[in-house]
């Protein structure tokens, strides 16, 4: 346990770069799972805006619907045991790990914004007159969140890698 | 429509049978738990099996006698809850209880290796496979709610059985094909189980809404809108679990074996 205690004071680059992907995964998957988890409580349960089932629905709009519903339960927990098990391994990557969150829910908010909402039309936003503005302010912040995440993580990245070669 | 397709001189003998089944098998599990745990050469059966044993068969019993299963009848909402129970909950439950391992540590030796030889065999690996074990369990569902099975079910006793029955073994199949809490012959990998079960459950879903839309035959709009929500949200709450465990014994399988570790797997 001593061993232990004193590896995880100084994080280990060499442990981090090797489990790149893995920080990578972990956070896309938990950032699918939380996007979709803020729709579902936010969206459907509380504001109910998002309807359970709309007549337009598409039948590829309910194949993908159940899917990404699917998926992304799988994804929160999976993407959780993921970040425990870099954790442990000493391997946690924070800026890689918070990077990728924000890459998986941009990714899935835009996924959900325009595919979803618009060419599959399994619900909209909000069943209003102005629905243009929702659509915009969905999908563009969802671009944001992306961008955000993907700098990040590139430029975490290279830092750490030109770090490497120094040494 | 005939609701009351059960006359109460087969009704009343049916629930009693049942009863006596149910008592059995819980008696059964507990003798054989108690009993093994007398060797010296065996753990003590712990207590929590027992507690997923005794709430399991509890979820099969309500979901086929007394009130919930009299009021399905009539209503498809008491029916999809007993179908969550019956198919989902109870399979889970019952597979968290380990009965498998249970016989396994106190049949004779013997028998103990016949039993485990038939485990292992070819023919076993067929309904055991994440991939057939889905088909029969979301499969079995998709045909029960979309063709005319369900209303057939609610005019013959004998089908209506059966079916019960089949979402049963079929509920059972899968959970024990996903989770590996009992010995199980014919394994495969974590990712391998986890991308069939997120189509099985997407299979699920798809279904709940599909039924929230298009009502089996003889059932009112309202009903089946309630009762695919049911079959919805009910369906993911039990997943959650499903999920965790599948999740926490991948944690537990790829955890560091040596300071410095190999990575990978």
């Amino acid at each position: 346990m001593a061993d232990l205690c004193s590896n995880s004071r100084k994080p280990n680059d060499i442990t981090r770069l090797k489990y790149t992907s893995r920080n990578l995964w972990s956070g896309v998957l938990f950032g699918i799972g939380f996007a979709a988890f803020i729709d579902e409580t936010l969206f459907h349960q509380i504001l109910h805006w998002h309807h359970f089932y709309d007549r337009s629905t598409t039948e590829i709009g309910l194949i993908s619907d159940g899917l990404f519903h699917a998926f992304s339960w799988f994804a929160t927990i999976g993407g959780l045991f993921m970040f425990a098990d870099l954790h442990r391994r000493n391997a946690l990557w924070p800026l890689i790990w918070w990077g990728s969150v924000l890459i998986g829910t941009g990714a899935f908010q835009l996924y959900d914004g325009i595919i979803q909402h618009k060419i599959l039309r399994i619900h909209q936003i909000r069943y209003v007159e102005n629905l243009l503005v929702y659509d915009l302010i969905w999908n563009l912040l969802a671009v944001l969140i992306f961008t955000i995440g993907l700098i990040l993580v590139l430029r975490t990245h290279r830092q750490l890698k030109l770090g490497a070669k120094e040494d | 429509m005939n609701n009351n397709y059960i006359d109460h001189t087969i009704a009343i003998p049916f629930e009693f049978i049942m009863i006596l089944l149910f008592v059995a098998l819980l008696l059964i599990y507990i003798g054989v738990g108690i009993a093994s745990s007398r060797y010296l050469h065996l753990r003590k059966w712990p207590l929590y099996r027992y507690v997923f044993y005794i709430l399991g068969i509890l979820c099969v019993a309500a979901s086929v006698i007394g009130p919930l299963a009299n009021r399905a009848h009539m209503d498809f909402t008491a029916h999809m809850v007993g179908h969550l129970l019956l198919g989902m909950l109870a399979p889970l439950l019952l597979a968290l209880s380990a009965p498998m391992t249970l016989l396994l540590r106190t049949l004779h030796v013997t028998a103990a290796r016949r039993l485990s030889r038939m485990l292992k065999s070819q023919l076993m690996r067929i309904p055991s496979h994440p991939i057939v074990a889905s088909f029969l369990n979301i499969g079995g569902l998709w045909l029960l709610y979309t063709t005319d099975l369900y209303a057939l079910m609610n005019e013959n006793f004998f089908l209506h059985l059966m079916i019960h029955l089949h979402v049963f073994l079929a509920g059972y199949l899968f959970t024990v094909s996903m989770i590996y809490i009992d010995p199980i012959a014919h394994r495969f990998s974590f990712v391998y189980r986890a991308v069939v079960f997120v189509i099985a459950l997407a299979g699920h879903g798809i279904l709940s809404k599909y039924i929230y839309a298009n009502p089996p035959a003889g059932i009112p709009a309202a009903q089946a809108e309630i009762g695919g929500m049911i079959m919805y949200y009910g369906g993911d709450a039990i997943d959650i679990v499903l999920i965790f465990i599948l999740c926490l014994q991948w944690y537990k399988a790829t955890r560091p074996r040596m300071s410095v570790s190999m990575g990978g797997k």
